[in-house]
């Protein structure tokens, strides 16, 4: 067990530092970011300054490193277009990016998981035949598009919710949240809703798919020659053998929501990371572009270790040392 | 369906297609696909306008609503969009473009992931190693984020596009890929067609990757749905396509600003468009799938 948590932890920093250097020399190719924080008309003196303030002069090796020496120290350097540290720039970002997905991929759980274990249960009922097409559907409609729909019925045809912002927040540990005021909640559906349903979809298609192969399996047989109740069947049966994938999707669909919250703030031009991003690549924001990805990547890189683990919990197969 | 086999043996295919059609609902995806494909390869003769032939447009007959009759007496059955465009033909034109990108970048990934999974697992080893543990690390990447990094980084273009998109989902094809040909790799037949011996490439192409195929087909519907889709939400953003080259996620785009004065056509016809494309291709790759599933055949 500590062995494989020590391979494990030893892997996620290789793949952090292939990243770094990826994700630097990705960004490098973008643009010259001199042309965006330079004048046209400034004299050359004022260029060779600015280049040199900001290290652009170097090789891009000696840039490398010297940017790695800063992430090390948890400097993650100055936003050329907001002219502030990129570490408070995303620190101020990133409550308002969790606040959405977390509810989302919670909201998504709590409703696709269910539906899907139920469609999976009685696959020809007319109900499990609503449910796999709705989620087909979800599954297929591109997130923005529902995101245009939410805006299109509830904000312009009805008029009932807001199209856009964060409405207002209370702060909890002195961080601003929206989900602790009724205006702030009223802001956050729309977003959360979107940002779910492909989730949701999923989770429920998984499920479903998962069940109804559990069902034709010896265990469900047994259990049922046992006389255990259907209800407990698909608690303590189903339920638990159809976790693992659930699991994975689980921790894998944080981090890609994180990814699709890209799409749905700039739809409902929600004041968090993704926005942030899209920003800093139409304005070549260099230092902003590269942490951004470099927290996403530790991201991924600390939920597929967690899922790693939840696996070991989950799977008694791997838990007794078969790798 | 383990029935009794008739005496007379029918073709594989013959025997998938009868299958097939017992699930009307995929039938009808299938008859869809189908008929968007034809319209797209055929947009010039279907079409009441050349949506990109400027001389044709006029600007005061600009956002117009559905059912509006035009001043040279046109008929704009689903409207016309902020430059005077008849939308009907946009979204045929941009149909075909998002086609075309989907089905580049799947070919393109399905090639790629094909022969590396295949190799990979024929090869096994450090090498095997090496290069599931790469698939492995992008596939923790959601596809949307690759692709929208790649997209910015190489620019507005087709050929940029098609290479974000086969980067975002080329690893799920060499996992399938790699998955089913490690599985044949152990059977008997290769081993003794190995023992014989032929030549390694040999092995891949005539025994290993034909009998990968199954999967690989499957992940292939899936992976072209999810490419167009992705195109659209990238055009979207304006990472995409130039604006020469309107695909429907970019006339979505242009639309979305009209929709909050109540101008819904532009941005809605295009998107319906999007979605039935796309949920067609899903129902037909499900059906697929539940009939190459071998667990589900009890």
């Amino acid at each position: 067990m500590a062995s494989f948590i020590i391979r494990r932890l030893g892997q996620a920093l290789v793949v952090l530092l292939v990243m770094s250097m990826l994700v630097f020399a990705g960004v490098f190719v973008i643009g010259n970011p001199v042309d965006v924080l330079i004048s046209p008309d400034a004299t050359q003196e004022i260029r060779r300054q600015v280049i040199a303030q900001y290290g652009l002069d170097l090789p891009l090796w000696d840039q490398y490193l010297h940017f790695l020496r800063r992430l090390l120290s948890g400097d993650l350097g100055t936003s050329f277009v907001f002219n502030m540290q990129v570490g408070t720039l995303i620190a101020q970002k990133l409550p308002a990016t969790l606040e959405l997905t977390l509810i989302a991929v919670l909201f998504a759980s709590a409703v696709g998981v269910p539906l899907g274990i139920y469609a999976g249960y009685r696959p020809d009922s007319i109900a499990a035949r609503v449910i796999m097409a709705v989620s087909v559907l979800g599954f297929s409609v591109p997130t923005f598009w529902i995101g245009l729909m939410l805006i299109m019925v509830f904000a312009v045809q009805l008029g009932i919710l807001p199209a856009g912002g964060r409405g207002e927040t209370r702060t909890l540990f002195g961080v601003p949240f929206s989900f602790l005021t009724a205006d702030g909640w009223a802001h956050l559906i729309l977003p959360a809703l979107n940002l779910s349903l492909f989730k949701m979809s999923m989770m429920c298609r998984l499920a479903a798919s998962g069940t109804r192969e559990v069902m034709l399996t010896d265990t469900i047989k047994f259990a049922r020659a046992a006389g255990i109740s259907e209800a407990t069947i698909l608690r303590r049966h189903v339920l638990k053998l159809i976790s693992i994938p659930l699991v994975t999707v689980f921790g894998l669909e944080l981090g890609s929501t994180l990814a699709f919250a890209l799409v749905t703030e700039t739809i409902f031009s929600w004041p968090g990371l993704g926005k942030l991003i899209v920003d800093s690549i139409t304005s070549l924001d260099r230092p902003v572009m590269v942490a951004y990805l470099m927290l996403v990547s530790a991201l991924f890189v600390v939920i597929n270790l967690c899922v790693d683990l939840a696996y070991v919990v989950l799977d008694p197969r791997l838990r007794h040392g078969r790798r | 369906m383990s029935e009794a086999r008739p005496l007379q043996s029918v073709s594989p295919l013959a025997a998938f297609w009868r299958d097939f059609r017992r699930n009307r609902v995929a039938v009808v995806a299938l008859a869809v696909v189908v008929a968007i494909i034809l319209l797209a390869v055929f947009a010039p003769f279907v079409v009441p306008q050349d949506p990109y032939d400027l001389k044709s447009l006029v600007l005061r007959d600009a956002r117009r609503p559905p059912g509006y009759v035009g001043r040279d007496g046109m008929l704009h059955l689903l409207g016309t969009d902020s430059q005077g465009r008849d939308l009907l033909s946009a979204i045929v034109y941009g149909l075909r473009i998002s086609l075309e990108m989907g089905l580049m970048a799947g070919a393109i990934a399905f090639a790629i992931g094909a022969v590396v999974g295949c190799s990979a697992a024929y090869l096994g080893g450090r090498i095997e190693a090496l290069i599931m543990r790469i698939v492995d690390v992008q596939l923790s990447f959601p596809a949307i984020l690759l692709a929208f990094v790649v997209a910015a980084i190489l620019g507005q273009g087709k050929g940029q596009l098609i290479l974000a998109l086969v980067f975002a989902q080329y690893a799920y094809f060499v996992r399938t890929a790699h998955g089913a040909a490690a599985a044949e790799r152990q059977k008997d037949y290769v081993q003794a067609a190995l023992s014989v011996p032929m030549g390694g490439w040999f092995v891949i192409t005539r025994h290993i990757l034909p009998n990968s195929l199954p999967p690989l087909i499957v992940v292939a519907t899936v992976q072209v749905a999810s490419a167009i889709s992705l195109e659209a939400t990238l055009s979207f953003l304006g990472v995409g396509l130039p604006a020469t080259e309107p695909s429907l996620g970019m006339l979505i785009a242009n639309g979305f600003q009209y929709l909050m004065s109540g101008r819904y056509w532009i941005a809605i016809y295009p998107g319906v468009a999007l979605i039935v494309l796309i949920m067609a291709i899903n129902l037909t790759g499900d059906q697929i799938r539940d009939q190459l599933n071998p667990r589900l055949r009890k």
